[in-house]
Formats: structure tokens, sequence, C-alpha cells
């Protein structure tokens, strides 16, 4: 089965980006395609490279980065969201794209589930 | 359809409201802190057997066990981990989440 | 535009305040954007979303764009289709007459029928 997910809560505040990256783990692990991963809202600061948590906590933003590299997620984030909140080309992590909110409409149509983590 | 709850009931109406509007045998899912709705002996506990009268009713275990509260559900709630939250999402055509 | 020419049903369940966070606005650009791609858009407002209704918002004091005539130019975009929950404009003394806009008013569980006949559910 084919899943878009969305994103609305930034890393590290609140547990939505956690939920979302294992929700998606545990779907490709059983054979499903995510094939995006949109952001918005405060979501888009999941996008960002400068992100340097301590030592001995995850790494949100490695983690996302990792499962478009393994199995080529599509990481979007929205432009006006990230314009709005700092987030550019020149900051963003390896795996994520800047793109509009025509991605997660898009990502509705065609997903065979759209599944929502926010606040 | 699935409905997926993330809110303490002691703060929020996000579940009172879901039980309300949710159909007849229709999937809910508690997760985050949602998850302390699934706890027996609270002032919630009958808002949560009315739900159980609805729907199948779901808790997601690891935000149970992170939260300190595993051992003591409510009767007739049903454990999952994050495989069985995506056996979820691809059995019911929807999903909604109550954030 | 629509991927494939599909068309599905997008429902936007609204169930939180204006201004006191920005999801009513974010959510309100998705719908625009859903209509542009010719899918089926409805919007049902549930709990303190139907503030998001409220005539008469003046948000000078508070150096805040009011996006509130937006909802009102909704029907230009072909997106007439609002639903609003009976119990939370009575839990807070509201009327139909205090809406920006004309809805549809339905009871919790009429609105859980729509929910349920819908391909994509969106809350923000």
């Amino acid at each position: 089965m084919k899943f878009g997910i969305l994103v609305n809560e930034g890393p590290y505040q609140h547990q939505a980006s956690d939920s979302a990256y294992l929700f998606c783990k545990a779907a490709l692990a059983a054979g499903h395609q995510v094939f995006r991963v949109f952001f918005y809202h405060d979501g888009v600061h999941n996008a960002s490279r400068l992100t340097e948590p301590p030592q001995d906590d995850r790494n949100i933003v490695t983690r996302w980065s990792a499962l478009a590299e393994s199995h080529g997620v599509d990481l979007v984030v929205c432009v006006a969201a990230a314009l709005r909140r700092g987030i550019k080309e020149e900051n963003l992590a390896p795996g994520f794209r800047i793109s509009g909110l025509g991605q997660l409409v898009e990502a509705g149509i065609q997903a065979d589930r759209l599944v929502t983590f926010g606040d | 359809m699935l409905h997926i709850v993330n809110k303490s009931p002691f703060t929020h109406s996000a579940l009172d409201t879901c039980v309300q509007v949710g159909q007849q045998g229709g999937d809910l899912l508690l997760i985050e802190d949602a998850v302390y709705a699934a706890v027996a002996g609270t002032a919630v506990e009958r808002l949560v057997r009315h739900a159980l009268q609805r729907f199948r009713v779901f808790a997601l275990s690891p935000d149970l066990e992170a939260r300190g509260v595993a051992g003591q559900l409510i009767e007739g709630i049903t454990l999952v981990d994050y495989t069985g939250f995506v056996e979820l999402v691809t059995h019911n055509k929807t999903c909604q989440s109550w954030l | 535009m629509s991927e494939e020419g599909r068309t599905k049903k997008f429902m936007f369940v609204n169930r939180k305040a204006p201004y006191g966070t920005v999801y009513a606005l974010e959510s309100l650009e998705v719908v625009l954007i859903t209509a542009a791609f010719d899918q089926d858009v409805s919007l049902a407002f549930l709990d303190d979303g139907v503030y998001q209704l409220r005539k008469g918002q003046q948000t000078k004091g508070i150096e805040t764009k009011n996006f509130s005539p937006t909802y009102r130019a909704l029907e230009g975009y072909d997106i007439e289709k609002l639903y609003v929950e009976k119990e939370a404009i009575e839990a807070r003394g509201l009327s139909e007459e205090d809406l920006l806009v004309e809805v549809t008013v339905l009871d919790r569980q009429a609105l859980g029928k729509l929910m349920d006949e819908q391909d994509v559910l969106l809350s923000f």
C-alpha cells in the first residue's frame, strides 16, 4: 500500500515527528511504500541541517534523511511555512526539498492512505 | 474509519468529541498522551467504556510503556505496536487524527 | 489539473480557534490549493473551530492579519460545503447569525456520517 504522511510539528518540542518516523519505519518494514512525507506548520523545522541535539539524544533530522536515502522517501517541506520560519535551501538537510502545498494535495490524491501527525 | 487520538482526555476534548462523532463500528487508536485514557480507575473510564460499546479500541503499547502505565488497562482495549498501527491504517479506508 | 484526472473527497476538519495558533490560517491555505486541484472539498467546523467563522473579527490590536474574509471568498473557488457542529455552537452561546458565512448545521452523528464518506481527512 502507498502511504502519504503529514507532519505538523517541529522536532523535540512535540512527539508528533517521532511518532511519524516510527510509523514510517514500521510501514516500510511491512513492505508498504511511503512515497512522501510532507512537513507543514512548525513541522518544517524537521528539515534544518543546523540541528545539533546532545550526543545521548536521537537525531530526528538525520533520521529523516536516512529514510530518504535508504527507501527513496520524498521529504517535502512547505515553501510558505518554511520561509515564514527561516528554513531555506541553504539550511536544508540531505533528502529534503522545498516545494508548494500542491505536493500535500497530490499526496492526498495519489496515496492509498494519508496519515497526519501533529499537536 | 480509524480515529487516532493523541491528547490527554484530562486536558482536551478530542477524545470526547471523537467518541460522540465517530460512527458505530469504527476503530479508535490511542497514541501519545491519549494513552492515559486507557488506564483503569480514572475519571474518564466511563467515556472509554462508552467508546468500547461503539468502536474497537486500541492503545499504542510503546507510548503506554514510556509513560509507565502499561500494566493497568481497561478491559477490552487491545494493545498494538507500530506494526499494528500500520495494520489499522491499512484495514480502514480512511483515518482522522483528532489533533 | 488533477492528478491522472482523479477526484477525491477531501474534508478539512477544523477544531481550533483562530489567532491563538496558526493552524486555522494554514489550514485555509491548503483548502484553497485543494480546490485548485479540482477536488471535491468540504469543510467541517467542530469544537473551537466554530470560532473561525465568528463575525466581527478585528485583529488590528494584535498586529495579525485578519483572514476571516477568506471564508466569504470560498464560494468563488466553488467551495460551498461548509458544515458546522450543532453542539459546538450551542455550547458556545452562538447561533447561525453569528457566523460569517452560510453553513449547514449538523449534529455530531450526522457529521460523523459525512466524515465516513470521505476519501481524505485533513486536520491541523
